[in-house]
């Protein structure tokens, strides 16, 4: 009977496990969506734009630390908040400094976005210094709860998972209920008419992208709770990034959800009965070929260029 | 000025650093001499010239010789071998201002390697083939150093290595100032399962060959030395950020320690995760022989509270000596500059290739390799080593408990190890 409730909290614990790097793939993958996914930019340096997220958690986190040393309990909440607003900012200078001159040419992109993300990261290096930093998290934040013994649900993963639910729900109200996302829509679906009704499309550009890139932000600002901030930690998260993106069907946003989902699940029950590396290279071999059998992803829209 | 991002002499180079903040410069060139003054011999330049003491044609004049720093400035190891960069040039300043070596100020050519291997073979051509550096500090990876290692042989070249590593390497023209494997790990597993009564083991590590070289050594000696079991051996990619997986079956099997292995980014994950998953110092033992002050910047004190890390050097090492080499190190890098097992390592290599040089009364490579065995060097920050003849240092390993301001109280050091870098029997 020990050995079966012994049993039951590792299934309970492996099931939120999976849950929680489903999140972390939605959450990052989110952002990328858009811009991909939307506008077709392939955008290398989308993990850069979660490091400044990390880094504005880190900037934040010490100047609370010093200054307002009693509101260190919910600084974080602000943290994301700022983060947003950066990486929002910084994502529309680069829209307008680089990526609108390459719309017609999506391999320059390619070659562009990862010049820029070579660029910024050692801008964080020259700013930041080279070692990794670790932004000083609430307590409340770092623990597990323990509803019963030898069960402990982690509460950073709670926080990425409701971060993630609300991002999520915001992005898909605003795409599919708002006057805005009928023209983010209607300029993926066919630019030229777009244009001609009198969307202002390049304007719609400039905000979609800056939109990814402040997604990518708040992405940025949740993950310092489980894992690192330094100038290369945003590219760790590049691969499986894309992977979600375009195993998800790349103009599909429930694409990207259910291929969050399955990849997530799919990875981390394996992770659970065989070694870690084996769980990768059998997960992405799986996603490998179902992309050749389905080359347009799980969920296809139809659109016209 | 109390974080890193407002540091003003971070990632500067040197010249620029003097600009920078020239008092703090020279305050801690001061204060860095002193422990050395002593040590420092009268100049024995005149007495020595430069066709007598460099007969191959290396970049020595009557004033002054001419070394390499080769590590990685940018790119992803920059993270790592910045401290080394550091080291090596706080000892070579102290060198020089204490005299310098057979009265010969030392001149650093510094290269970067940029992360990349390739590139570290090229620049070490460059400074063996083009500059004639007498000597060069330089490598953090084993890559890295594979990578160099034809050059300097063909070359016939001189590199001292800081970083502690897997082993099963041993050239005449390499000096490994870190330990190897079995100096680091052996020791840490008899003190855990001596100290905690621990019977079973969980490896965990990152993939690739220091890891898995390393568990392959604790897995051997707790089988057959220990008597104790291995219930599991995990690896993970580099990089892998989620180990919600892997801490839930070390929750099933309940081992009485975790041995890890993790490093870079997987790290900071990885402890992070351990936490949050309410695995903490206080319920499990952890060892690892990857974690140093360095990591813990990232990885954060309160994560890695009460677990325990096997390293041959902790900044809070309590010697005269250590106190003025960490004195001298914050007083030149800034006060919240930490100082790793690696750092320390590398702070070795200047000094012990002036011993060596001193002893041989030349710069010629193969009368410093010839004079380097049996060198010690007494009051070293770790404490007391000894260069053996297969070219690793004899140490003392020790066992440092994670605190939650970042640094380690340490609660075991061990007899002086002999370096073994082809350990029978662990293969």
């Amino acid at each position: 009977m020990a050995w079966f409730s012994q049993f039951g909290t590792i299934v309970v614990m492996q099931g939120f496990n999976g849950l929680s790097v489903f999140s972390v793939l939605l959450l990052m993958a989110l952002g990328l969506a858009i811009i991909f996914g939307q506008m077709g930019v392939i955008n290398m340096a989308h993990g850069e734009f979660l490091t400044i997220g990390a880094y504005t958690t880190y900037v934040l986190s010490v100047l609370t630390q010093k200054y307002v040393p009693g509101l260190q309990p919910v600084y974080f909440f602000v943290a994301i908040l700022v983060s947003f607003a950066i990486a929002f900012g910084i994502g529309y200078l680069v829209e307008w400094l680089l990526i609108r001159h390459l719309y017609r040419r999506p391999l320059d992109t390619l070659l562009a976005t990862w010049g820029l993300s070579l660029a910024m990261q050692q801008t964080f290096r020259s700013v930041f210094g080279s070692e990794e930093v670790s932004p000083e998290l609430p307590n409340w934040l770092m623990g597990s709860l323990e509803p019963m013994p030898g069960l402990d649900i982690p509460i950073n993963g709670l926080m990425v998972m409701v971060v993630t639910v609300v991002l999520t729900g915001t992005l898909l109200l605003f795409l599919y209920k708002s006057q805005w996302g009928v023209k983010v829509r209607a300029t993926t679906q066919n630019r030229v008419m777009a244009g001609a009704i009198g969307i202002n499309t390049s304007k719609v550009d400039r905000l979609t992208f800056a939109l990814g890139c402040g997604i990518a932000g708040i992405a940025g600002a949740a993950f310092t709770t489980i894992g690192s901030t330094g100038p290369t930690s945003g590219s760790l998260y590049i691969v499986d990034t894309f992977l979600t993106v375009v195993f998800g069907g790349a103009q599909s946003l429930f694409g990207t959800i259910a291929s969050a989902f399955s990849i997530a699940e799919v990875g981390s029950t394996m992770e659970f009965f065989l070694s870690g590396s084996m769980a990768k290279v059998l997960t992405l071999s799986a996603v490998i070929v179902i992309l050749m059998i389905r080359p347009q992803g799980l969920f296809a829209v139809k659109v016209r260029r | 000025m109390t974080h890193s991002f407002d540091d003003d002499t971070r990632d500067v180079p040197p010249a620029e650093q003097a600009m920078v903040s020239p008092t703090r410069r020279k305050i801690s060139l001061g204060l860095a001499t002193l422990p050395f003054m002593l040590m420092s011999r009268p100049s024995l330049g005149a007495t020595l010239p430069t066709a007598k003491v460099n007969t191959t044609g290396l970049a020595i004049t009557d004033t002054t010789v001419t070394v390499g720093q080769l590590h990685s400035a940018t790119g992803t190891m920059a993270i790592s071998e910045t401290g080394s960069i550091r080291a090596e040039r706080l000892a070579i300043d102290q060198i020089n201002a204490s005299g310098g070596i057979l009265g010969r100020q030392i001149k650093i050519i510094q290269e970067d390697g940029a992360s990349d291997w390739p590139t570290f073979a090229e620049k070490a051509k460059k400074l063996l083939e083009n500059d004639h550096v007498a000597t060069v500090f330089g490598c953090w990876t084993s890559a890295s150093r594979k990578a160099v290692l034809p050059v300097f042989e063909k070359d016939n070249g001189l590199l001292y290595y800081p970083t502690f590593y897997e082993g099963l390497e041993q050239s005449k023209n390499v000096f490994y100032t870190g330990q190897e494997a079995t100096q680091q790990v052996l020791a840490g597993l008899n003190w855990v399962a001596k100290e905690k009564k621990a019977k079973t083991f969980y490896l965990v590590g990152s993939d690739y060959i220091w890891p898995r070289t390393s568990n392959k050594i604790a897995r051997k000696h707790i089988e057959n030395v220990l008597k104790g079991e291995v219930v599991g051996e995990e690896y993970y990619p580099l990089g892998n950020t989620q180990f919600g997986s892997l801490i839930n079956k070390i929750k099933l099997k309940k081992p009485d320690v975790i041995f890890a292995d993790v490093v870079g980014g997987s790290n900071v994950a990885f402890y992070k995760q351990l936490k949050a998953a309410g695995v903490t110092g206080d319920k499990q033992t952890l060892l690892t022989i990857s974690v140093t002050e360095d990591e813990l910047l990232g990885i954060g004190g309160e994560n890695f509270e009460g677990f325990y890390s096997c390293m041959k050097y902790f900044q809070s090492l309590d010697n005269e000596a250590n106190q003025k080499f960490v004195a001298a190190f914050k007083a030149k890098y800034g006060a919240d500059a930490v100082i790793g097992d690696v750092t320390q390592a590398a702070y070795l290599g200047p000094w012990l290739w002036k011993m060596a040089v001193e002893k041989a009364q030349s710069f010629d490579v193969d009368k410093v390799v010839a004079a380097s065995p049996g060198i010690e060097f007494k009051d070293a920050p770790e404490g007391y080593v000894k260069i053996h003849p297969n070219h690793h240092l004899w140490s003392n390993t020790l066992v440092g408990e994670g605190q939650k301001d970042g640094q380690f109280k340490v609660v075991y050091k061990s007899e002086l190890i002999e370096p073994n870098p082809f350990p029978k029997g662990y293969q």
